[in-house]
């Protein structure tokens, strides 16, 4: 759709204090226990973006990783779940553009979708035209989901309609694949802001909005996610068309992973607890998940070296 | 289901609160001895007990000691006796008893979230994360008052023993709110938890058996309206604190009429939420959720009547019953549970009831389609729409989980509606405009306004009501006064001056007189009384010194009129309102030797004497005019981030009934902080000596002082008195009159529960603490605690 300014106006009363509040209390409404939340873990993986974003990476390390998504679970904690052939995996992995083709062919046949980081991830500083160029490279490497950057001073600067450009293009760019907008909401100073920087992604064709790069000094917190999760509402009311939603960084253990499934499950519904709509982007998480449900299983806490690294 | 079903279906499930360590105590307790008197347990007197149950499920919990008339005599003498060796520990001690407490509390706080949500069907996670985590707070807060006592209250002590009633919405909360604050200042007391609730009490009590608090200072007795009865009508009792339903509150203020007890109530309300079009409406719907889904809507500042601006109402309410849809009903203890059951099978009963005769009178009520339990008193969430004002819903409290929306137009009719209610507890703002939000909160009746927020309570914050949601406040600097008392000074008794009506004769030879008419003074004007009947007023030796109008219920009635409609001078400036005092002050000056020779005339007093007089009343009226701009409000910091600005507000209109005792000094002395603080008044002078009232109204026209924010109406002064304290527009009154006068207006205030103050039929020094500037500008203000969360 067009950027609708009117719209942006309407949606400008964000109140801090009241969000935290409610961001606070959210998780300790709802909690989950047992079987259930043996469940509401498996749906944690199933949700995940399994993630490596360092300077240091290599295709091997991208290869184990790729490994770790085709079978995150050991054998015991299927077989003791009851899982039969369902197979509970990562909904993507995430990786630099470099790593793209190799991750395409280490899942290739697993259904586990590619992202990759672009635009000149995590600032979004470089030219327009090279940060495109990025996208199409990716996507030409075989990559079904990209994860643009904004540059925050955008937002900063509220400049709507050169923000809205350039995500329109990252759109067209993109194709067939889906594009995330990673909006650095950590950097974005308001949380008005981070509801407007929403707004106009999602007007200008985001499937997803991001919260956070994972390289920010803040990454992806519960209020930020609220206001998030509240756009997308209020862009459905008025649309029609249901955007996803990617918390990231930070998000490293099983409890908070549970808060997050509870947050959307409370502001958006059942709906949103599916690969197509929402995405961890999570590193350790796994490991910890695994651990979690070991402990369901036999009553023992784990350790983490027990578990199959990624 | 197996995992992979629940993978599939992803519902919350059952999370149950473990109850084990909570029936164990259950158990391991014998409940008929649970009368905490004297540091002991004791059986009732007559052996009665009375059962509390779980609301969720009907199940008997236990059987509790029903305490009787000679119950509540052994527990007030108990209290009585530890009075004077607490009152006289060092703030110190005290301090490291309410400390102890607070952190004994803290010690086994899950076990009193278990007990309270099991006595009372609260969900546990509010009862864990609410209820019980305040009431620690408070003590720990009423710790530092304790110490610090003598130094932030100078001249004042202990009150005495208190008698303190709770209700069964906040049980242990309501409990701390009574006892930190009475502890701290001294007192010792006897609490009377409410019937349906004994549970944490009890345990409470336990706790101050271990904790060191001294035999005797805490006596916690259960029961019922006798129970009750019995503590309010206690001679030896010395103050009342109770906090419960508005009707029962009109009771204890008739029950306790000229006993001289102080008295603060927490009462019933209407409370406001009003939502303007530019705030974050999916915030502002969560705050109904804290408002009026909270405890199942069983809470005195509920806000129940939601106001939305009208270009926004249908997205707004489409909101709210998306909201309501996602609300859970049931087991108090599952930690997903949002609302529990109602308190008992009568509340039930009486929200139902109400419902049904709002629906009778044109409202829609919509409920979401939740599964409700099969057995327990629950109530479904009600949004209440197609309803007005006229509506019993959106008039009387429910107390259950009730929602009546209106719409308003404009800022205006947003406020007229708010204040459309005897209430006048609390109210919320929904605004993301700081002007707009501080602009309204100001102008509401409700002793507590939240802007973008709701239910937001501290120990350090004042909470309590304008209206008929009762008087006195809890928490902070306010609350501990409610404890406190200045020194007792010997005082004489006032005698009943029955004045004399009829004619007047003047003894002949007096050639050089020229008659004058001393009118009433109403509305900036001199007038006629209405009935047109005059009373003669006496000289010292008993001649003819004038003649006075003799005023009735409808010249107070003018009067209340002309003072409501005197506005101008409450939102006058400090300054301004010291500027006018001041040059009041001035113009009593030029005539200092005219009021003196009149005062020597009409008293006998001494020349000397006279001048006295008269110079302290100018002297009084300086220092009012001094203080306007200087007894100011305060800036709390809650642990939270927010600022709440406890503001002083004047009372409104307040009567004044001046006695004849130093007839200038007093009613200046009662005058001067009334007008200080932006009260209009409608004073009654001295019956025996009028004149010089009608002497000062010369002096009060030249002083620009505005038509209608004093109005004097000369007569008799029981029958005057009666009248301002029957009128339900008058909403504080002051009195320094006999027994008789002031007894029956504390008796006939329960109309609109108007503030009374009263000397108790004595006669009033105005040169000590007691009648001192600095008491009756704290009675001329009303503390509203306005809580502005902020960050951006």
């Amino acid at each position: 759709m067009a950027l609708d300014i009117g719209w942006l106006e309407e949606m400008r009363h964000v109140n801090r204090s009241a969000l935290e509040r409610r961001a606070q209390t959210l998780t300790k409404r709802r909690s989950i226990k047992a079987d259930n939340q043996a469940a509401w873990l498996l749906r944690s993986i199933s949700l995940m973006d399994l993630t490596t974003l360092s300077s240091h990476d290599t295709d091997e390390r991208v290869r184990r990783l790729c490994a770790k998504a085709r079978n995150p679970l050991s054998a015991d904690l299927i077989a003791g779940l009851g899982l039969g052939d369902t197979a509970i995996r990562p909904a993507a992995v995430c990786v630099y553009h470099p790593f793209v083709a190799t991750a395409v062919k280490a899942l290739e046949g697993t259904g586990i979708h590619v992202a990759a980081v672009s635009t000149a991830f995590p600032h979004g500083l470089s030219p327009l035209e090279t940060r495109i160029a990025e996208i199409r490279a990716s996507v030409g490497d075989g990559a079904d989901e990209i994860d643009v950057v904004i540059p925050r001073g955008l937002v900063l600067g509220a400049k709507w309609q050169e923000l809205y450009d350039e995500v329109a293009q990252f759109r067209e760019a993109c194709g067939e694949a889906h594009l995330k907008v990673i909006l650095g909401t950590g950097e974005l100073s308001t949380l008005r802001n981070v509801m407007l920087a929403s707004m106009v992604s999602m007007m200008a064709g985001a499937d997803f909005i991001k919260t956070s790069t994972g390289k920010e000094s803040v990454n992806a917190t519960l209020p930020v996610g609220l206001i998030m999760t509240r756009a997308i509402r209020a862009y459905e009311e008025r649309t029609g068309f249901k955007i996803g939603f990617k918390p990231a960084g930070g998000i490293s253990t099983a409890k908070a992973s549970l808060d997050w499934l509870v947050l959307m499950k409370e502001e958006l519904g059942r709906r949103w607890l599916e690969p197509d709509l929402f995405r961890f982007g999570a590193s350790s998480l796994l490991t910890d998940i695994e651990r979690q449900l070991e402990h369901h299983l036999t009553g023992r806490y784990s350790a983490a070296h027990r578990h199959a690294m990624a | 289901m197996n995992i992979l079903e629940r993978y599939q279906a992803m519902e919350y499930g059952p999370a149950p609160e473990a109850r084990n360590e909570a029936d164990a105590w259950l158990k391991a307790r014998d409940f008929s001895a649970s009368l905490f008197i004297g540091g002991q347990w004791k059986k009732a007197t007559g052996g009665k007990t009375f059962d509390t149950a779980e609301p969720a499920t009907g199940k008997h919990l236990a059987s509790i000691a029903e305490a009787g008339h000679a119950d509540i005599d052994a527990a007030v003498a108990a209290a009585r006796k530890a009075l004077p060796k607490w009152q006289a520990a060092s703030g110190y001690e005290r301090a490291r008893v309410l400390y102890a407490i607070g952190r004994a509390m803290q010690r086994h706080a899950r076990l009193f979230a278990v007990l309270e949500s099991l006595d009372n069907g609260k969900p546990i996670r509010e009862s864990r994360d609410i209820d019980v985590p305040l009431a620690i707070r408070h003590f720990i807060h009423h710790a530092g008052w304790a110490q610090s006592l003598a130094k932030e209250f100078p001249g004042h002590s202990a009150v005495g023993v208190a008698g303190q009633i709770i209700p069964w919405n906040f049980p242990l909360l309501m409990l701390a709110w009574k006892i930190a604050p009475a502890l701290a200042a001294g007192c010792t007391v006897v609490l009377k938890p409410a019937e349906f609730t004994p549970l944490t009490a009890i345990l409470f009590a336990e706790i101050c058996e271990k904790a060191g608090v001294p035999k005797g200072v805490v006596n916690i007795v259960h029961g019922g309206p006798e129970a009750g009865a019995a503590i309010v009508n206690h001679p030896d009792i010395n103050k009342i604190a109770f906090t419960g339903s508005s009707e029962v509150g009109k009771i204890i203020r008739k029950a306790t009429a000229g006993s001289g007890k102080k008295l603060s109530l927490e009462l019933g309300g209407k409370s406001a939420f009003v939502v303007f079009e530019d705030a974050d409406l999916d915030s502002a719907v969560e705050g109904l959720v804290d408002g009026i889904w909270f405890n199942q809507g069983q809470v005195c500042c509920a806000g129940s009547r939601l106001l939305v601006q009208e270009g926004l109402a249908e997205a707004f309410l489409a909101k709210v019953k998306a909201r309501m849809a996602k609300l859970r009903l049931g087991d108090p203890l599952d930690k997903n549970t949002d609302i529990g059951p109602l308190v008992d099978r009568t509340q039930l009963d009486r929200v139902r009831g109400l419902v049904a005769q709002g629906e009778k009178q044109g409202a829609l009520c919509w409920s979401p389609e939740s599964e409700l339990p099969m057995i327990g008193c629950y109530h479904l969430p009600v949004l209440a729409t197609n309803i007005g004002p006229a509506n019993i819903l959106a008039q009387e409290e429910v107390f259950g989980p009730v929602l009546v929306a209106m719409s308003f137009r404009n800022t205006e009719e947003a406020i007229e509606l708010a204040n459309n209610t005897r209430y006048g507890l609390a109210a919320s703002v929904w605004s993301e405009n700081v002007n707009l939000a501080l602009h309204v909160a100001p102008q509401l009746k409700a002793g507590v306004v939240w802007i973008n927020g709701t239910n937001m309570f501290d120990a350090a914050c004042g909470f309590g009501g304008y209206r008929e949601s009762g008087f006195g406040r809890e928490g902070g600097r306010e609350g501990m006064l409610e404890y406190l008392a200045t020194a007792k000074v010997k005082a004489t008794q006032i005698k009943a001056f029955d004045a004399p009506g009829g004619v007047a004769e003047r003894s002949e030879g007096d050639g050089s007189f020229i008659d004058r008419t001393p009118k009433l003074f109403i509305g900036g004007k001199q007038v006629r009384p209405d009935g047109n009947y005059s009373m003669a007023v006496h000289d010292a030796k008993g001649r003819h010194a004038g003649e006075v109008g003799l005023g009735s219920r409808k010249d107070v009635r003018d009067a209340v009129t002309a003072a409501r409609g005197a506005k101008g001078w409450a939102s006058a400036t400090a300054y301004n309102r010291a500027q006018v005092l001041y040059f009041l002050a001035e113009n009593l000056a030029v005539r200092a030797d005219e009021f003196a020779a009149r005062l020597t005339q009409l008293t006998g007093a001494s020349a000397k004497a006279a001048q006295a007089e008269v110079d302290a009343s100018i002297e009084r009226l300086f220092e009012a005019a001094g203080m306007a701009d200087k007894f100011e409000g305060t800036v709390h910091n809650p642990p939270a981030r927010t600022v709440t600005l406890a503001l002083n507000e004047p009372v409104g209109v307040l009567g004044i009934v001046a006695p004849d005792d130093a007839p200038l000094l007093g009613l200046v002395s009662l005058l001067a902080p009334a007008l200080a603080m932006g009260n209009t008044v409608v004073a009654v002078p001295s019956a025996r000596w009028p004149l010089i009232a009608t002497d000062l109204y010369q002096v009060l026209e030249t002083s620009d002082i505005p038509a209608g924010a004093v109005n004097i109406v000369t007569g008799r002064t029981g029958e005057l008195a009666a009248v301002l304290a029957k009128h339900d527009d008058v909403d504080g009154l002051w009195i320094v009159a006999d027994s008789a006068t002031c007894k029956a207006a504390e008796l006939e205030s329960t109309g609109n529960l108007k503030r009374v103050w009263t000397s108790n039929g004595y006669a009033v020094d105005w040169n000590s603490p007691a009648g001192a500037l600095e008491s009756f500008l704290r009675r001329a203000v009303e503390v509203k605690n306005v809580w502005v969360p902020y960050g951006d």
